[in-house]
């Protein structure tokens, strides 16, 4: 123990944090040595960015002890950590839209003389470090707004990599990542780890902790009640740690269904946009679920919210039922039936100053109000239920969803849609940042939903998800289909060798 | 999770979002180029319903000298508004510093200490507004509303209601005459915009500001003392408003408690049609001039052509709903999801 705690980088013990009405953190332990890749796992809500928002000086703890590098320290303010040497990679993405790429990663520590800035040593700078990471075309003078998801994680980490931490804390760095951008992360965190940089590292993706991890520790309930395991402990027993009881994730059978499956309910023409895609084309039937795979950039999402009038085509037609869409009109795609659950849950999906009912029941306030008057009552009932179904913590429907938990704020999104009911879902990501329990769970209602003869498409960056709840799969490439075909007549590395093809040139 | 090839992933899957919003940057220079055009119409206007006084170099030195102490206001304004604030007192704080630095105590200390005694009530008045929003977590339109009202009835109690003469010679001289035949008002006119331009494009208080007003959670956790900084913001408006308070002092030979009254309006009003965003984290200082400039051209052209200042408001209203509606449609490729 002493060895340890002379060897230790960091240690945290007995760290306790309350929020209004949630126990947080109660009383968890955590040690860390250098050079090593530690793994947090928990469930969605068991405290883990709690936890490091407590290392990162962003909250403040109401009790325990941080000790870095054997000595006691008090972490007061963002700057405080920085300072000692942590640099961390927020959950939900801390950046600032409008400032350029070189911008972000220096924001707090700009390159500068006499408070004028060298912009010019900033881009270089930037430069090398997303060279770094794999990806030396972003343009360090373009603004962060217009990044995708994937670019801003890369952004971020460039960021914590700037700060030249002895500690780098990464919160599910994975969830936007595609799989060939995980391969490049796990690089990096590598290259850091040789050079005895500790990473601590969340992630819902059990596989890669033991690609990359030494060690782990479990939190469940604000409580550590696995430390320092090794990389190589079976999934079952992690995830019975975790959840206190076993979780099989197959992917659930398809039922009998009474379906008439002949039907075409959703039906995409020619559909495209400068730029973006072209000529998409693909039909769904009662019942089934449509994957769409490919790498991140290939045009998903933009297909996904075409259709569902986010964006406006500038070519081809969407029909529900045989109906035409009016194109770029997210009402009419509504009225159709039609529901989307985007990926950018924050920006895109949630009211985060509202409560999670009336998140919850956005999209059909028609069936909640009378006269224009809601019926909070019924808003209440259903809106548990759903969050009793995807084990949504705390299952209060009352409250704030900005003090959820970023999984638990993803299950609010879904619940949306099941909610209220509709004819064609578009999934975009729908299991991002969920843990792997809620996830079963998930992809049994998504099956459940297929069953009512519901046409589903799903988009999602982890491929096994794509082809073990699909029906039928469309490959994409530069925003283009280059095949289609039945989920069981492809494999994993089928479908990987052909969304690289060409990118290879 | 699964190998690859590090040479098959040279990344074509370039994550960046589609081209629509990838031109914005060039949308920016639109803006800036119709406002260009925009100054430049109301330019041919004047000239063509009086072509006798418009372009002559006495009128132009009225328009820049008219232009001088509102555009100083609205330079402390665009950084107020990129930091995602509004500040409603500075037209108040300009009375309460010229009627400050012209009290017969003040006076008799002479020109100097005059100046000093504006910027510093200016300074003062934009640092109590700062401390309250910031550190007090006080909404800046309520704050500011309060020091409007407050800092206008000190500068009556102040004056007595009374227009008080400024009599040091030096002073006057000094600030109504010309520097190699510019005004010296507008000496500090540009001097001001060249260092705002500077302090904003240049250096990290600037990038902290339009951090500050995109995300002050994010930039909180990127390690600034974000309560700090926006405590110096309105401490810069206020400064700037001392600023204005002594060319007031100067342009009218007096100190007034009603010096500097509707300036918090006509520089928002300038900043917006420059293209700021009153939502914060974006703006620009060439922008918040040339709104300055159109506001003073229209309301030359008015006083040229001896039409009523009715007229002329519903003119400047007109302009404001204009370029806000102009903003709106180069915004609205952004906001495609
Ligand atoms: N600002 C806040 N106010 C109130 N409660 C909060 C706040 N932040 C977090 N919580 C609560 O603290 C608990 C732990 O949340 P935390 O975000 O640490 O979970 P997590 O382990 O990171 O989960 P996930 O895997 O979903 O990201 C949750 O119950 C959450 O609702
Ligand atoms: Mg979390």
């Amino acid at each position: 123990m002493t060895a340890e705690a002379s060897t230790a980088l960091l240690q945290m013990t007995g760290i306790v944090k309350t929020f209004p009405g949630v126990r947080a953190l109660d009383g968890v332990d955590l040690t860390v040595r250098a050079g090593e890749v530690h793994c947090l796992l928990g469930q969605n809500g068991a405290g883990k960015s709690t936890l490091i928002k407590v290392l990162a000086g962003a909250h403040q703890p109401d009790e325990g002890e941080i000790r870095w590098q054997g000595e006691k320290t008090a972490l007061s303010t963002p700057v405080a950590a920085l300072r000692m040497g942590v640099a961390t990679m927020y959950q939900e993405l801390d950046l600032i839209p409008g400032l350029s790429v070189a911008d972000n990663i220096f924001l707090g520590h700009e390159r500068a003389r006499w408070g004028f800035t060298k912009d010019r040593q900033a881009r270089r700078q930037a430069t090398a470090l997303l060279k770094r990471l794999g990806h030396p075309e972003i343009p360090p003078d373009r603004e962060v707004g217009d990044l995708s998801a994937a670019g801003q994680q890369l952004v971020s980490m460039a960021r914590a990599l700037a700060h030249d931490a002895k500690l780098i804390v990464m919160d599910e760095p994975t969830a936007a990542l595609a799989a060939d951008e995980v391969t490049n992360l796990f690089r990096v965190v590598a290259d850091l780890t040789a050079e005895g940089v500790a990473v601590v590292y969340i992630s819902h993706r059990l596989e890669e902790i033991r690609e990359i991890g030494h060690r782990v520790t479990v939190l469940k309930d604000g409580r550590t009640v696995a430390r320092d395991l090794g990389a190589d402990t079976p999934t079952s027993e992690l995830v019975a740690l975790m959840s206190g009881k076993r979780v099989e994730t197959v992917y659930p059978n398809r039922e009998e269904s009474t379906v008439d499956s002949s039907r075409e309910i959703l039906k995409v023409e020619k559909l495209g946009r400068d730029d973006e895609f072209a000529d998409v084309n693909f039909t769904v039937h009662a019942g089934e679920i449509l994957g769409i795979a490919g790498l991140v950039g290939a045009g998903r999402s933009e297909i996904l919210e075409t259709i569902f009038g986010a964006r406006k085509a500038d070519e081809g037609t969407v029909y529900v039922n045989g109906k035409k869409l009016k194109n770029g009109d997210v009402r009419s795609a509504v009225d159709a039936g039609v529901g989307l659950a985007p990926e950018e849950r924050k920006s895109q999906a949630l009211l985060m100053d509202m409560s999670v009912a009336q998140n919850v029941t956005l999209a059909s306030m028609r069936s909640y109000s009378s006269f224009g008057f809601t019926d909070r009552a019924k808003e209440l009932r259903d809106s548990r239920a759903k969050l009793e179904d995807l084990d949504l913590r705390p299952a209060d429907p009352r409250r704030n969803v900005s003090t959820l938990s970023g999984g638990n704020q993803q299950k609010a999104v879904v619940a949306r849609w099941l909610v209220h009911g509709c004819r064609v879902l578009l999934l975009d990501e729908p299991t991002r940042g969920v843990d792997v329990g809620a996830r079963a769970e998930l992809y049994r209602l998504i099956r459940e939903l297929a069953a009512d003869g519901v046409a589903l498409v799903l988009v999602s960056s982890e491929m096994p998800e794509v082809l073990g709840l699909a029906d039928r799969v469309l490959v994409l490439r530069d925003g283009r289909v280059i095949h289609e075909a039945p989920a069981d007549e492809l494999t994993e590395a089928d479908v990987l060798d052909m969304v690289m093809e060409g990118s290879a040139a | 999770m699964t190998q690859l090839d590090p040479a098959a992933k040279r990344d074509t899957d370039v994550p960046e979002a589609p081209a629509p919003r990838a031109n914005r940057g060039f949308s920016v220079d639109m803006r800036l180029a119709s406002l260009f055009g925009v100054l430049v119409l109301l330019i041919l206007i004047g000239w063509i319903t009086s072509p006798d006084n418009f372009l002559t170099g006495s009128n132009l030195d009225t328009i820049l000298r008219l232009a001088a102490p509102s555009g100083v206001v609205a330079v402390g304004m665009t950084f107020v508004i990129i930091s995602g604030g509004i500040d409603l007192s500075v037209g108040s704080v300009v009375g309460l510093a010229s009627v400050w630095m012209t009290t017969l105590a003040t006076q008799a200390y002479g020109p100097f200490v005059m100046v000093v005694c504006g910027l510093a009530v200016g300074l003062g008045a934009g640092l109590v507004n700062g401390v309250l929003i910031a550190y007090g977590r006080m909404v800046a339109f309520i704050a500011t509303l309060a020091m409007y009202i407050s800092a206008r009835g000190l500068a009556e109690y102040l004056s007595n209601k009374q227009t008080q003469v400024v009599r040091d010679q030096d002073f006057l001289t000094f600030f109504r005459g010309e520097f190699l035949g510019v005004p010296t008002l507008v000496w500090i006119l540009a001097i001001v915009v060249v260092a705002g331009w500077i302090l904003l494009n240049r250096t990290t208080f600037g990038r902290r500001t339009f951090a500050v007003g995109g995300n002050p959670e994010a930039t909180r956790l990127a390690g600034i003392n974000v309560k700090r900084h926006i405590a110096m913001v309105y401490g810069l408006a206020g400064l700037l408003a001392g600023v204005t308070a002594v060319m007031l002092a100067a342009r009218t030979t007096a100190g007034s408690s009603t010096n500097g009254m509707f300036y918090e309006l006509d520089a928002i009003a300038a900043v917006v049609i420059g293209g700021t965003a009153l939502t914060g984290g974006r703006g620009t200082m060439v922008g918040t001039l040339i709104g300055v400039l159109i506001f003073t051209l229209i309301t030359n052209i008015f006083v040229q052509n001896n039409l009523p200042t009715e007229v002329q408001n519903i003119a400047k209203g007109a302009i404001i709903v204009i370029a806000v509606l102009l903003q709106f449609r180069t915004n609205r490729a952004r906001s495609t999801t």
